[in-house]
């Protein structure tokens, strides 16, 4: 102890502490980032089964199985439907790259008939979700905004944020944000349940109301403009309070600086 | 406060900090206090153009601000409510609010960095003391007040004549009853009010049927999908012949109570046997009411078949009775007793068995 | 105290006061005879005000409150305090149809069809969110220093008061509007009363006028949040601002500044300029913020109904750290003999007051173990005193490890954490970081003490490398000018009380009680050894500069 009491007036004392700091920040970051292996799910139909077939045995069976039988990595695929290969397909959710909490979405790698082939040989394995037409998920009624922000409020809010922003789950888990997701992914979502979230199918929510809550979170999420100002990521009082200290305080702050400083006097100039 | 055990010497000096002021510096004292800096000119003190220059910043920053002020007016007459503008990095926000803040701000900023630049370069600089003077009256003040209320205590008898003093008191303490007792219209007694729902008119001769939130439709079985949620209201009832209808006009109330959250879970994966028994071929109901300080919970993850309050993170197992896995909750969420009517529509044919909603003192289950 | 001599003779009807200059000292004298003017400018219209930022963060705190008030009674003229139903058809198309309170449908109108109101509303809320921050920093400041002393205990416990019910008043305010958020607020408030043990359940029917929610509470609100509040903080702020006045305001130390005296300019013009001008200053920054960032979007979030939520659901900043307390705290539950006690709500709910009167009680605290009784003007550099010092960091360290707790699910989502984790994580901090944090920063206060006394005894570094006849380099250091050795001398450095000895001085024994040993130990703690470095002697002074080249 005595040792190191001497040596903490070192030039390069400070350094070594905030490298410690760092390394502990780090380690204790890893320890504590959920890595909980998450389970993925998708589904199926059919036209091209066989070209399907081909990529999906390239880029799915390492952990779905040849026959999208399911294996410890991965679950089964049969009876998931079309809407689902779709959508976790569609959105780059898969195939995914690292195990972790939960599957995050990213770039999509293969073009619409790829995935359109691959949800035909999925589909072939038993009957799921149909991937939706675009009359399915498209609204027509004026009024759908308001109906869908209602649903959306006793449906969806409680995960995803009054404004579509997102919100925590458990153990690392997350309900994503909605801001451009595509009308089709929502509604496929709606249809399948992806990951943690919940299946709404057409015998409690019908067609109908699930496309006056793609019309809400298309337009909250996407198109609704900010008449306030800057949204601070439509998060609530946490990032309101935030902006209060940061911006309202400090700028203050700063002004009463200037305020209270003296003036610069005549022979330091 | 007392410090009598305490030997005197060690208490702070009583003098200490005022030592060495007005004293001339002791010569062989490096630390004695060489007193106030003499005053420095500022640019303004010493050269007049600096000064008109400052005088002239000044000007313009009232001129400004009244040129903000009739932007403020302009903007409020031109300007629709209704107007959207894109403004970067803002995004697409209200025209009138941004002119109206903008315009006020600068008005207003103005004013004050005028008032302070005038402060700050034309008005004296020179800082000069004030003497204080102790907050406390001395001895001899202190001496006369003392006296001053003993003579007063003293003519008003009231040490003396006891009765006058004990019905006063008497008096001053009774009349803020009649101040608590008009409190007491303020709401009912709670009685047995939190102990039931409106689930209670449910009997196995007059069941009521699960309404789906949404649809306000009644619901099958096989309406709900494994891994589905659903939330649901009472349906129609002796009371309420068309069911709970947000029209109503104890909605608020009574949805604050019955509001129910459907799950449906493979039979083989519920854990608990009593729960399983509540619900209809793995179609649990429970209270969409979370025990800890009635949020609606449901953030409901159907792979885990863990609900989360959004509120403060209580999460319940809904495969296991709802059983409190983690956070702030004291107790499992009420589960609803569900069956299916001749029709084959899910019904409740009882009341929740446990009050729903946090806890109270009353509470006895 | 009368400002006309009193010799004058009664029948003589004319004044014997010098005729007025102009019409100004004319209208001067009339309200002098009235009011007595005179007297009371004379001792303050060149009262003497110290400059330093941090005095102004009180300013900051008061001139909010006043835009807080101004904006407010516009707002009222507006809003509907009822809880009647309506349904939407104005001019926001995302509610049209959809059934909401009186209260909401008026705060969207406020917000879209009164011109201004969305920015007087959001004016509103940016200056309170400002107004509880400023006043949180303004108490920190006051802490630090050491400005809470005699005589000015009574004026801290007024400020504390101020911040206690703009803590209230804020979540009062924020509950009005009715929006889904607003609502689930005063959902969370129902729960907690109803976990008051015996008296709950009454305390809850009579608060809401029945069962949640009832249409009472907003408008029972509404005049608390109007009237009833703001009215008591009125009373609070022109008492702490007259003991301001009445006190004059503290200072740094420093050549030429005692204890007896204030050093700075006067009110008259400077401080009128440069005050008044600040409150411009303020209400255009709040402005501007208003014009740029949104604030409580209660479009958004849409109507309260008791079966619906949105996740991030959180209080306005000031109660994120009893929203952490919430969060954080097991879910105890004691059932027994028919009765429910939820100690997982109310444990919280208990402590969150007790948090509050840590901070609030520490002036008395302070003053019974140091057992000053003298009066102090000149502020404390927070480094001199770093028991205290320590003993603020801790709170605040409490503080923001609750405020983390109270925003976990937002730190979950951006720092990709686990929800849970961090929860856990709060529950071990809040109890292990406030103590490494009074630790570390009595350590780091003690280090910068003897820098100090390094720099007085050593002088300063001046960058000037020397290199002496026989090749040694060294630097060369330069004696610090007076003014700064005195600034870095002048502090006082109590000592710790020692215990009376064992025996009086007839050798009789006698009894020290607890109370008395406890309060020597503090003190012990406050300034013996490990409280503090000696600070240096002009002994020690002389013999270092008087043997040159020793260094």
């Amino acid at each position: 102890m005595k040792k190191l009491s001497a040596r903490r007036r070192h030039p390069l004392a400070a350094l070594v502490v905030l490298l410690f700091a760092l390394a502990i920040t780090g380690g204790l970051y890893a320890a504590f980032a959920p890595a909980e292996k998450a389970q993925a799910d998708s589904s199926a139909q059919s036209l091209a089964i066989d070209e399907g077939k081909r990529l999906f045995a390239v880029g799915c069976s390492s952990c779905h199985g040849l026959n999208g039988e399911g294996s410890a990595d991965g679950p089964s695929l049969v009876g998931v439907g079309s809407a689902a290969v779709d959508f976790q397909v569609g959105t780059g959710r898969m195939p995914a790259q690292q195990p972790g909490a939960q599957i995050p979405a990213k770039r999509n790698i293969y073009s619409q008939s790829d995935i359109d082939q691959m949800a035909a040989f999925v589909a072939s394995l038993g009957p799921g979700p149909v991937t939706p037409t675009s009359e399915q998920y498209t609204s027509t009624e004026t009024d759908a905004i308001s109906k869908g922000g209602d649903l959306f409020r006793t449906n969806c809010a409680q995960c995803h944020n009054f404004a579509g922003a997102g919100g925590a789950l458990t153990q690392g888990k997350y309900a994503p944000s909605l801001e451009g997701v595509s009308a089709k992914h929502i509604y496929e979502a709606m249809q399948t349940g992806p990951q943690s979230m919940p299946v709404f199918p057409e015998g409690t929510m019908p067609e109908k109301q699930k496309q006056e809550i793609v019309a809400f979170v298309r337009y909250q999420a996407n198109e609704a403009p900010n008449p306030g100002g800057l949204t601070l990521g439509s998060l609530g009082p946490v990032t309101e309070g935030l902006f209060g200290w940061i911006f309202g305080l400090g700028v203050l702050i700063a002004v009463a600086i200037w305020v209270a400083a003296h003036t610069t006097k005549a022979k330091k100039s | 406060m007392s410090h009598d055990n305490i030997s005197d010497d060690k208490l702070p000096d009583a003098h200490a900090a005022s030592e060495g002021h007005g004293l001339p510096a002791v010569a062989d004292d490096p630390f004695a206090d060489p007193g106030l800096p003499a005053h420095e000119p500022r640019r303004t003190d010493i050269d007049e153009r600096a000064a008109q220059r400052a005088e002239r910043q000044v000007s313009l920053l009232f001129v400004t601000s009244m040129l903000a002020t009739v932007g403020f007016i302009a903007s409020y007459v031109a300007i629709k409510p209704d107007k959207l503008v894109f403004i970067f990095p803002l995004g697409h926000v209200s025209a009138l609010n941004f002119a109206l803040g903008m315009t006020l701000a600068v008005a207003l900023f103005c004013i004050g960095a005028g008032a302070v630049h005038w402060a700050r370069t034309l008005m004296s600089d020179v800082e000069m003391p004030a003497e204080r003077h102790p907050i406390e009256a001395d001895d001899e003040v202190r001496a006369d007040v003392i006296q001053q209320f003993k003579t007063g205590a003293a003519e008003s008898g009231f040490g003396r004549r006891k009765m006058i003093r004990n019905t006063m008191i008497g008096s001053m303490a009774m009349v803020p009853l009649a101040g608590v007792v008009l409190l007491r219209d303020l709401g009912p007694l709670p009685e047995k009010k939190l102990d039931h729902t409106g689930w209670i008119e449910a009997t196995p001769t007059a069941p009521i049927r699960l309404v789906n939130m949404n649809t306000d439709e009644p619901m099958k079985a096989e309406d709900l999908a494994i891994g589905s949620l659903t939330f649901a209201k009472p349906g129609p009832s002796a009371s309420r012949p068309n069911g709970l209808q947000d029209s109503d006009e104890d909605f608020q109330q009574a949805i604050a109570k019955d509001a129910l959250m459907l799950v449906r879970i493979q039979p083989q994966d519920l854990k608990d046997e009593k729960s399983s028994a509540l619900g209809f071929e793995g179609v649990l109901a429970y209270s969409k009411i979370c025990t800890h300080v009635g949020c609606p919970i449901s953030l409901y993850e159907q792979q885990t078949h863990h609900a989360l309050c959004p509120c403060h993170q209580s999460t319940f197992d809904l495969s296991d009775g709802a059983r409190v896995i983690f956070g702030p909750a004291g107790h499992p969420l009420p589960q609803l007793k569900i069956t299916t009517d001749t029709e084959g529509y899910l019904v409740a044919t009882q009341d929740f068995t446990v009050p729903v909603g946090p806890s109270f003192w009353e509470r006895s289950a | 105290m009368s400002s006309s001599p009193s010799t004058t003779p009664p029948a003589t009807p004319a004044s014997t006061r010098a005729k007025p200059a102009n019409k100004g000292e004319a209208a001067a004298d009339y309200l002098d005879g009235r009011l007595g003017i005179y007297s009371l400018a004379k001792a303050n219209l060149r009262k003497i005000f110290p400059d330093h930022w941090s005095f102004m963060l009180g300013e900051i705190c008061l001139y909010t409150f006043v835009i807080i008030i101004l904006t407010g009674v516009y707002l009222t003229l507006f809003f509907k305090p009822s809880m009647g139903e309506v349904v939407y058809n104005g001019s926001y198309a995302p509610l049209d149809g959809i059934r909401m309170s009186e209260a909401y449908a008026s705060t969207i109108n406020i917000s879209f069809e009164v011109r201004g109101g969305l920015l007087i509303r959001q004016i509103h809320h940016w200056a309170a969110i400002v107004f509880v921050a400023a006043m949180f920093v303004h108490m920190m400041r006051v802490f630090f220093t050491g400005a809470f002393r005699k005589p000015r205990e009574i004026n801290w416990v007024f400020g504390f008061l101020l911040l206690c019910l703009g803590f209230f008043d804020g979540f009062m305010g924020y509950s009005l509007p009715d929006d889904l958020l607003s609502g689930t607020g005063i959902r969370f408030m129902e729960g907690a009363v109803l976990a008051v043990p015996l008296v709950g359940t009454y305390i809850q029917m009579f608060l809401f006028g029945g069962e949640f929610p009832g249409t009472d509470i907003i408008p029972r609100f509404f005049t608390i949040h109007v009237l009833l509040i703001p009215g008591v903080m009125l009373g609070l702020l022109v008492a702490h601002l007259i003991l301001v006045f009445y006190h004059k305001h503290t200072q740094w130390g420093g050549p030429g500044k005692t204890e007896k005296n204030v050093v700075g300019m006067p009110l008259m013009p400077v401080y009128m300029a440069k005050a008044g001008g600040f409150f411009f200053l303020v209400f255009g920054i709040i402005a501007a913020m208003s014009a740029i960032a949104s604030v409580n979007p209660v479009w958004a979030y849409g109507p309260y109904r008791p079966d619906q939520v949105s996740t991030d659901a959180q209080p306005d900043w000031y109660m994120g750290f009893a929203e952490g307390l919430i969060r954080v705290m097991p879910g105890w539950e004691v059932r027994a003999w028919g009765h429910t006690l939820n100690l997982g709500v109310f444990i919280p709910l208990m402590l969150f007051p007790l948090v509050l009167a840590l901070i609030a009680a520490y002036p008395f605290i302070e003053g019974w173990i140091i057992g000053d009784k003298r009066e102090h003007h000149i502020l404390d550099r927070p480094r001199n005193v770093p028991v205290r010092t320590g003993l603020g960091a801790a709170w605040i360290t409490l503080y923001v490890v609750l405020l983390i707790g109270g925003g976990n699910d937002l730190i979950a989502t951006h720092f990709h954490l686990s929800l849970n984790d961090i929860t856990y994580f709060v529950r071990v901090g809040s109890f292990v970081l406030p103590i490494a944090v009074f630790y570390i920063t009595k350590r780091w206060c003690l280090g910068l003490q003897r820098r100090d006394k390094e720099k007085v005894l050593h002088g300063r570094e001046t960058g000037v490398i020397k290199r002496l006849p026989h090749g040694e380099f060294i630097e060369v250091h330069a004696q610090l000018p007076q003014a700064t050795l005195h600034s870095l001398t002048s502090h006082e450095q109590p000592q710790p009380l020692e215990l009376p000895s064992e025996v009086d001085e007839n050798g009789v024994a006698r009894k020290v009680g607890l109370l008395t040993k406890t309060r020597a130990k503090l003190s012990e703690g406050y300034f013996g050894e490990g409280g503090q470095i000696p600070k240096p002697t002009v002994e020690e002074h002389q013999e270092i500069t008087s043997g040159h080249g020793h260094h």
